[in-house]
């Protein structure tokens, strides 16, 4: 699977591309696989603030429900709205079905998170468990 | 036996559905597929199964045979629907219950011969069912024996069920009646080059939709080689291989209980709304009495279907709220119906919030989302002429 290496990480399977001090959010092509069909995704309101670790929204399948975690703090300045009625693109293509737009309150925050090959090498342990 | 310390049980298909991709997750302590992302996933194997045709490993189902001159005073003692009305050949949906009305399990009974019953139980309860079964039959002369591990139990299930499973046998399906079995040749011409003799065909199903459960012997290589015939066979119907996840939507869309949510040890027969397959005219059986008072003093809660109004998924044991917000019942099932395309539930209420129309909530992640009370099952398939 391959995972865009201008993106960065989360353990919780979150992807964020930043350009300066907006960023885009979505899951992981491994969070929509473990997930299965996607059929409900919840997200905040325009003008949110999320905070780093916290949740800011859910995604479900057919199954299951699963929390969203925001990669770093910010404030919410445009969501997907297309997810609402085809959430299924998660499942399409998960690293280009973004879920929101935000303003980072601090870009630093991004240091701390995985690369693309740290992200993959986790997701290895932790699916081969 | 605990099954919640030794590893999980395998059915003999397990090294089959681990190469096929599916994902497997322990149920009830089992190691079974929930689906087959390779062949669509849930929501595909779900509109196999009412377009198309899908098969089912459940060989998970247990299966206690009661043999002997008193099988059938036992089945009626054992259960709540009338064994007596049954023909050689011919099958029930019922239930045993505890003394005081509520479920060991729900079952299917099959009448195998004169004197010889077969009741199909949930694989949970299957320890369970068994003592309790011997227990409560002391008195009677009959032999209750465990056949559980005899058989790898198949579902074909969808209205191309029919036309798969005719490819594979010499009997005419057509004259089985639903919820009737027979017996015959399974052929394996196209794999493995061999005839199964004397082969259990039920038309039974637990996806509110036509189909048959065959009961094969359980050694792996001849499990492996009638599930590849099926789905070689079946290519030409489209059919799916389908995990426990479709199972769980199909027989929620068709209302049909599931033990440990709409049914339990602790929910009678009268609040759970399977009182249809409940005959107090026949001879006395185990629950009677209390279910007899029970119906005296009244429900005090019973199961409906929801449609979520608002958006939101209700799942199980999320609480259902009055329009005040105040706590009135619980869901015991709820998912997206792939077939439907709503989000539904079963909930039990208290009975001035059953009628149809009645506008409730369910509370997820903290608040209340409208939901209204709804006919069900849910979904109906169309009866053929």
């Amino acid at each position: 699977m391959a995972y865009p290496v201008d993106y960065k990480y989360t353990k919780e399977h979150e992807w964020i591309k930043a350009d300066g001090a907006k960023a885009t959010i979505g899951i992981t092509a491994y969070a929509q696989e473990s997930l299965g069909d996607i059929v409900f995704v919840d997200l905040p309101k325009v003008g949110t603030e999320i905070t780093a670790g916290k949740t800011f929204g859910t995604v479900e399948s057919v199954k299951a429900v699963s929390d969203l975690y925001a990669p770093t703090s910010g404030t919410v300045t445009e969501v997907n709205g297309e997810l609402a009625t085809a959430p299924e693109n998660v499942n399409k293509d998960a690293h280009s079905a973004w879920m929101i737009k935000v303003t980072l309150k601090n870009p630093g925050e991004l240091n701390s998170l995985l690369s693309a090959a740290d992200y993959e090498k986790f997701v290895a342990e932790e699916s081969g468990k | 036996m605990s099954v919640l310390t030794t590893a999980p049980a395998k059915t003999a298909l397990n090294a089959v559905h681990r190469k096929m991709g599916a994902k497997m997750v322990e149920f009830n302590g089992w190691d079974m597929p929930v689906e087959y992302p390779p062949a669509g996933g849930i929501i595909a194997e779900h509109m196999a199964v009412r377009t198309g045709v899908g098969i089912f490993d459940v060989s998970h189902m247990g299966d206690i045979r009661l043999h002997g001159p008193e099988a059938l005073a036992a089945v009626q003692h054992l259960c709540m629907n009338d064994a007596s009305k049954l023909a050689i050949r011919q099958a029930q949906y019922s239930a045993m219950l505890y003394p005081q009305g509520t479920f060991v399990d729900d079952v299917i009974v099959h009448r195998l011969a004169e004197h010889d019953y077969l009741l199909v139980i949930n694989a949970g309860t299957r320890e369970k069912d068994f003592n309790w079964v011997r227990d409560n039959t002391k008195g009677f002369k009959c032999e209750v024996e465990n056949l559980s591990d005899n058989y790898t139990q198949i579902a074909i299930q969808g209205p191309k069920a029919v036309d798969l499973l005719q490819k594979l046998t010499d009997v005419d399906l057509s004259t089985v009646k639903f919820y009737w079995f027979t017996r015959g040749t399974i052929m394996l011409l196209r794999t493995a080059k061999r005839n199964l003799e004397n082969v259990p065909i039920a038309r039974t199903g637990y996806t509110a939709e036509d189909g048959f459960e065959i009961y094969i012997p359980s050694d792996e290589e001849t499990s492996a080689q009638v599930w590849n015939e099926l789905l070689e066979v079946g290519k030409e119907f489209g059919v799916v291989p389908c995990g426990l996840g479709s199972r769980n939507t199909l027989r929620l869309e068709g209302r049909l209980a599931l033990y440990g949510h709409e049914i339990s040890d602790t929910i009678n027969v009268w609040e759970s709304g399977v009182d249809r397959w409940c005959k107090m005219e026949k001879p006395d059986f185990i629950g009677r009495a209390a279910l007899e008072k029970a119906k005296d003093e009244g429900l005090k809660r019973t199961l409906v279907g929801l449609e979520m109004v608002g958006r939101g998924i209700a799942r199980d044991d999320y609480k259902v709220l009055d329009q005040t917000g105040k706590q009135i019942g619980y869901v015991t099932s709820g998912s997206p119906a792939p077939f439907l395309r709503k989000n539904i539930a079963l909930a039990y209420v208290p009975p001035q919030f059953a009628e149809v129309g009645s506008k409730v909530a369910v509370e997820i992640r903290g608040q209340g989302v409208e939901a209204q009370v709804v006919p069900t099952p849910f979904y109906r398939r169309a009866k053929k002429a």
